[in-house]
């Protein structure tokens, strides 16, 4: 292994081997089975099917992907927490791992009792927590707490101890595991200085997995994108954070085989057809709609949705045009337009055509059009949003 | 390469340290009179243990010092039964920090180990004070105890690295070792003199006396308390009766640690 590679990943390969519950603990089996590597009566699952990457001395290296991908597994394979069923993994230098901050907390303990705990398991001998102590304790903010027990901590004032242990770790080395998840937004700022400083540190190798794009494209130099057990793609982190976006628009277009559970309603008036159309910094939503009666006095209404779910904004027809009228096998256009304010992410637009006193759905359309690869975007996007609907 | 040994062998140190004095704070954590219930608990049992043993069932009554003998087989044989019996879940029961950090295993049963340890310390201070009571004449022989214990301690780490292991696998294995300890402590010479057995069936006795457990807490009988304590030199076994126990702890031990050593870089997805 060259001198300048910190980590190498050779053709990794990690089985899990699930056993059926009933078969899994018995006597017979398990003393007939000990011996073996595999058993029957049980799966073996491939969370790895053959993984290969270097990594640099100093670099600030991302590893993302869902849930399930196997990244979780990679990162337990690189703190030599699980072994590879096949190939190697070799590091160069003392390795720090934080799969989860504050390991072997102990809630009956003392805050400063824990202190010396976490620090032993990250190898800190007493007398090295003893000359870092007043450090540590003044970083978490906790000086009048350290004498009470661990289970009288609010879980922010645990975060904020664990995580000053950690951050007195000196190693060559770091694995972070979305420890960012956690904690408020000053946590979260503590955590970004902190990463800022490490990423400064040219000695320092940082391995760091995520689900937030931002924070991969702010500090790493290189990632790579994980799915289904291989190396989707690796490259730069804008190269990786789109692949990473266009694996959720693949599984939202699976989703449209089961189109008919994402759309109900009466159907007297209903949409023909949803479309997006992106120009410069402007998105324009073309809808048709077409009635098998008259309706008189119904609303249309667009809801635009993040991928968590949460509602960013929407519009309706009542506050933009008025109550809507319509004729038997009549067809009408409506054509929108605002500007493009949304981020990186993926965003789905629902569609409902209602009553005015919403009692009769006449049809509801679940992610009738989403919004994706969305190059012309701003860089982060705070909701609820209020963007100006024209209309065309 | 030396460096990256002794580091390895400092974080060991470091940990094993930590979760020793870890566990030993834990152990009388609210209760009021803390640690002295170390030192109490062993005095209490003893004292129930001396009138139930000695003036009720009146066992033992021609073996001289037979009280204190018999204590002393008890500690003995709690510090044996606590060392496997804190093996057998030590892995599963830290399956928390095996899932998330990677760090030598074997420190954790090492750790449990000494947890056993430092309670013997604690019993046999109390021993201490029954033996002057008992006015037992002790002699040179007496230095020969602690390699007794340390005999008890290889032996019992050796079969709690077995038990630990298999655990990970083998949820039964705790109900198991519960019932063969019973049968060891009924069947190892703990509660009754071996010369009970030894007398009308000497053959029985040196049976008995194969097991490293009966045959160290004899001869630490013999060594501290008096030699009518029956060994397998006393009753004239042939050799390989007495080296048996010994070639035996050494065996399980090394099977025990390589048993170990072979299944623990799979403890983490295992348990």
């Amino acid at each position: 292994m060259p001198d300048t590679i910190a980590i190498s990943v050779e053709d990794v390969k990690k089985d899990f081997y699930l056993p059926h519950e009933k078969s899994s603990r018995s006597i017979k089996s398990s003393v007939v089975n000990f011996w073996r590597k595999t058993e029957k009566g049980g799966n073996t699952q491939h969370a790895l099917k053959g993984v290969s990457f270097e990594i640099k001395k100093g670099e600030f290296f991302g590893i993302v992907g869902r849930n399930g991908s196997g990244k979780s597994t990679l990162l337990k394979l690189l703190a030599g927490i699980y072994q590879p069923t096949e190939g190697a993994i070799r590091t160069e230098g003392k390795l720090m791992p934080f799969i989860e901050l504050g390991v072997g907390f102990n809630p009956e303990l003392s805050g400063r009792e824990n202190v010396y705990l976490n620090g032993a398991l990250l190898g800190f001998s007493k007398k090295e927590i003893d000359t870092i102590y007043d450090e540590i304790v003044e970083f978490a903010e906790l000086g009048d707490f350290m004498d009470q027990k661990l289970k009288n901590y609010s879980s922010g004032m645990q975060v904020r101890l664990a995580f000053s242990v950690a951050t007195r770790a000196k190693a060559d080395i770091m694995l972070i595991d979305e420890v960012l998840a956690v904690g408020d937004a000053d946590f979260q700022r503590k955590c970004y200085d902190y990463f800022r400083k490490i990423k400064k540190d040219s000695d320092v190798t940082v391995i760091f997995v995520t689900h937030d794009m931002n924070a991969v494209r702010d500090f790493c130099d290189r990632a790579i994108v994980i799915e289904n057990g291989y190396v989707k793609r690796a490259g730069t982190p804008d190269e990786v954070a789109d692949e990473y976006l266009k694996l959720f628009n693949k599984s939202s277009d699976a989703e449209e085989v089961e189109k008919s559970t994402n759309r109900w309603g009466s159907g007297e008036v209903k949409f023909e057809e949803i479309s997006l159309k992106f120009d410069d910094n402007k998105i324009k939503l073309l809808s048709s709609i077409t009635a098998m009666d008259d309706v008189r006095d119904f609303i249309v209404d667009f809801k635009i949705y993040n991928v968590n779910g949460h509602l960013i904004t929407g519009f309706n027809t009542n506050d933009l045009l008025g109550l809507q009228t319509i004729k038997a096998g009549e067809r009408s256009d409506l054509k929108f337009s605002f500007d493009n304010v949304f981020g990186y992410r993926n965003y789905t637009i629902d569609a409902e055509i209602v009553s005015k006193d919403n009692t009769r759905v006449f049809d509801k359309w679940k992610q009738a059009a989403s919004i994706k690869d969305n190059k012309s975007a701003r860089y982060k996007v705070k909701y609820p949003v209020n963007i100006q609907v024209e209309v065309l | 390469m030396i460096s990256t040994i002794t580091s390895r062998y400092r974080y060991s140190l470091i940990l094993l340290r930590e979760l020793v004095v870890t566990e030993f704070k834990l152990r009388y954590q609210g209760s009021v009179l803390g640690y002295l219930w170390s030192l109490l608990k062993p005095l209490f049992t003893f004292i129930i243990l001396y009138f139930v043993f000695v003036h009720f069932l009146k066992i033992g009554g021609d073996v001289p010092g037979w009280p204190v003998a018999m204590l002393l087989g008890i500690v003995l044989w709690n510090f044996f039964s606590e060392i496997t019996n804190n093996g057998v879940g030590a892995i599963v029961g830290r399956g928390d920090l095996i899932r998330k950090l990677n760090f030598p295993k074997y420190i954790i049963v090492i750790a449990s180990s000494i947890s056993a340890l430092i309670n013997l310390v604690f019993n046999l201070a109390v021993l201490v004070v029954f033996l002057f009571v008992a006015n037992i004449d002790i002699g040179w022989t007496a230095l020969l105890t602690p390699l007794y214990m340390i005999e008890i301690f290889i032996f019992g780490l050796g079969i709690a690295f077995i038990l630990s292991t298999l655990y990970v696998r083998f949820r039964d294995i705790n109900y198991i070792w519960e019932i063969i300890m019973q049968a060891l402590f009924y069947g190892s010479a703990i509660i009754y003199p071996l010369s009970i057995i030894a007398t009308p069936n000497p053959m029985l006795a040196q049976i008995i006396l194969l097991n490293p457990v009966t045959q160290s807490i004899q001869s630490a009988r013999a060594a501290l308390v008096d030699p009518a304590n029956a060994t397998a030199v006393s009753l004239g076994s042939p050799w390989w009766v007495i080296v048996t126990p010994f070639i035996l702890t050494i065996v399980v031990f090394i099977f025990g640690a390589w048993l170990f050593k072979r299944n623990s870089p799979h403890f983490a997805e295992n348990v």
